[in-house]
């Protein structure tokens, strides 16, 4: 046994040194930018001076005390985060139901079923968001029949493009799979036996659910919401191109600091604070899951 | 014991497709009995526990509780709980969760439900397991919760479908007698459903053994035993020599028959009232038969010569398998009283075989 242990760090090897190489280290060396100057023309300033012959470090906290001096990114995160937990509860209100309509039917409708889930990675996550902008257009089928029906009323005229609800819908369209998925790997494990025997002591339907199915699915309902929680937070394609003005989130801002604003030491700030949130929102969720 | 039935079973039918799974069963289960459902996998015995429970619709017939229909009920408002063959413990609930999941269920005051989960664990001799989860409870203690949980709120039959079947040999023996002691002592109707025939003549006060769907014979353990009305029940409940023959003369209870390669037999005794010419089989236990190198056989013993053919040394018996005239294999057994000596014969020994003439029973065609 004992001489068998290095094999199996030998076999881990490889996927440590690609998370140490293509994760920890730009991790770290994004830390060390967030306290670095931004440079003229972008990227960043040395992090020493010459001075007198002697080498000084030139970093500073001034990224940081920009990000804590006012609120305007705190209310970013937070509507960042809001997006987030609203999506991840759509996703589960509807994913719920249709990973357990899918675990409880027939084997082989189960198969169709599920490729039918994962059926929309097979087009490209851009070209169907721009799909969506298609539908959502102002001049598009939907928008023109809805302010036709409320015109009817004397309501309307709406727009859907560029708000937050075209924003929502599109961000539980692309998050949908990955709450279902984990949900239906959890739901289709479970032994239906413990229905029937809830059922002969007294349950009914409701209650069968809810003191049986859904408690022993809580690791699915995690698993599921931080699959779709984490990628929504840090989102910033959709709000691109669907979100206008209002539908900015953090993501947005960090792409914009790096890539128009040239300041690569505050997107580093704010890179740093998202994915210290993410890290928090999946350790409480394992710590939520480790729980009876 | 006052004779009032529980439980009718009356004409009860279920199908899947063109399987026909029960063929109008009818039974009469009586309050307090000890009531068993044996059979071979695929004979109806779990269906009829399930339309009993209530999980699956039937197609024809009726079941009554105290003589009234139970089958516009769902299983949740049956008076009966069924302990399931996996048990079925709830596993993110503890112990005492478990147990006090159908007093919670019939909405039960919490004060009382916990003086009642902790009688229960008491009686089924578990009390110090209330705060573990199942997971960490071995098979035989499973068990005993299972049933803790299913008698805890006193319902009118329990219903167990091959409980012990998951548990090892010595520990199956335990949890009978323990099964039999918890069910005299509480008084509550059980009815068992095993493939195992000795399990069914150790716990029951009566066995309904089931062949494809139909009820072949009720009765009590013993009786099933010695006068068994078909071969198949002759041949599913213990080991059974099945001799074939025709039936020549009838004298009030004495039968005489013509047994196939042997010969004339006489029967006392016996139970079945066979026609004078048919063809019928004599049953014939092995623990009855005498084998001895030279048997004196009495005025009523029955007597042939044979050779062992094979013998099976189980320890405390041999079991005995004898050629007899005309290739007509018997099996006989002696018990190994003698220790420090195996066996008594041989394979190829010459042996002599007797039985008396109410040791057989007939069964017809």
């Amino acid at each position: 046994m004992q001489g068998k242990s290095w094999y199996k760090y030998l076999l881990s090897l490889p996927p440590m040194a690609y998370l140490l190489i293509f994760f920890a280290a730009p991790t770290l060396i994004m830390l060390f930018a967030s306290f670095r100057y931004a440079g003229e023309y972008g990227g960043l300033a040395p992090w020493y001076l010459h001075e007198n012959g002697r080498l000084t470090l030139d970093l500073t906290l001034e990224n940081w005390q920009r990000l804590l001096g006012t609120d305007i990114y705190l209310r970013l995160f937070l509507k960042s985060i809001g997006y987030a937990v609203v999506t991840t509860l759509i996703c589960m209100l509807m994913g719920y139901p249709l990973a357990l309509m899918i675990a409880r039917s027939g084997r082989k409708s189960r198969d169709l079923l599920l490729l039918l889930v994962i059926l929309p990675f097979w087009s490209n996550f851009l070209v169907r968001i721009y799909a969506w902008m298609i539908i959502f257009s102002p001049v598009g089928a939907l928008t023109r029949m809805l302010n036709g029906v409320l015109d009817l009323f004397g309501a309307g005229p709406i727009t859907l493009m560029f708000s937050p609800t075209a924003m929502l819908v599109c961000l539980v369209y692309v998050h949908l799979p990955f709450m279902v998925l984990p949900l239906y790997a959890n739901l289709e494990k479970h032994d239906l036996d413990l229905l029937d025997a809830a059922q002969d002591l007294g349950a009914g339907k409701w209650r069968q659910f809810w003191l049986i199915t859904w408690p022993l699915s809580l690791s699915g309902v995690i698993a599921g919401s931080i699959l779709v929680f984490i990628p929504v937070l840090g989102m910033f394609a959709i709000p691109d191109l669907l979100g206008g003005i209002d539908g900015i989130m953090i993501g947005n801002v960090i792409k914009q600091q790096f890539m128009e604003s040239r300041d690569w030491p505050f997107g580093s700030v704010l890179s740093m604070v998202l994915t210290v949130t993410a890290v928090a929102v999946v350790l409480l969720g394992s710590r939520l899951g480790q729980r009876r | 014991m006052e004779i009032t039935a529980l439980l009718e079973i009356v004409d009860v039918s279920r199908h899947f497709d063109t399987f026909l799974a029960l063929d109008k069963v009818s039974l009469h289960i009586k309050a307090g009995e000890f009531f068993t459902l044996l059979g071979p996998s695929g004979c109806g015995k779990t269906t009829l526990l399930r339309l009993i429970a209530g999980f699956d619709q039937l197609d024809g017939g009726d079941i009554l509780l105290d003589g009234k229909s139970i089958l516009p009920a769902s299983p949740e408002h049956r008076p009966l709980h069924t302990i399931f063959q996996n048990y079925a413990l709830f596993p993110h609930m503890t112990v005492a969760e478990n147990v006090a999941f159908p007093l919670r269920m019939a909405g039960i005051a919490k004060k009382d439900i916990q003086a009642r989960v902790a009688e229960a664990l008491e009686d089924v001799r578990l009390p110090d397991k209330a705060r573990q989860y199942p997971d960490a409870l071995s098979g035989g203690q499973k068990q005993r919760i299972a049933i803790a949980r299913a008698l805890v709120n006193r319902p009118r039959l329990l219903l167990l479908d091959e409980p012990l079947s998951a548990l090892d040999a010595k520990l199956r023996e335990q949890m009978q007698i323990e099964l039999i002691n918890l069910q005299k002592d509480i008084g509550i109707t059980f009815i068992y459903v095993t493939h195992d025939q000795s399990e069914a003549l150790a716990l029951s006060h009566r066995i309904a053994v089931m062949d494809c769907g139909r009820i072949a014979q009720v009765d009590v353990p013993s009786r099933l035993y010695g006068f068994p009305n078909s071969r198949f029940v002759a041949d599913f409940i213990g080991k059974c020599n099945l001799l074939e023959g025709k039936v020549r003369d009838q004298q009030g209870d004495c039968v005489t028959v013509e047994l196939d390669g042997l010969g004339i037999v006489y029967v006392c005794r016996s139970e079945t009232k066979p026609a004078i010419g048919s063809r019928c089989a004599l049953t014939l236990r092995p623990e009855k038969i005498r084998i001895a190198p030279t048997v004196r056989p009495a005025d009523d013993e029955s007597h042939f010569t044979g050779h062992v053919h094979d013998l099976l040394y189980l320890g405390d018996v041999t079991v005995y398998l004898v050629t007899l005239a005309n290739g007509v294999l018997l099996e006989t057994l002696l018990a190994n009283s003698a220790s420090g000596r195996a066996n008594f014969f041989e394979v190829g020994d010459q042996v002599e075989v007797a039985w008396s003439c109410d040791a057989g029973h007939l069964v017809l065609d």
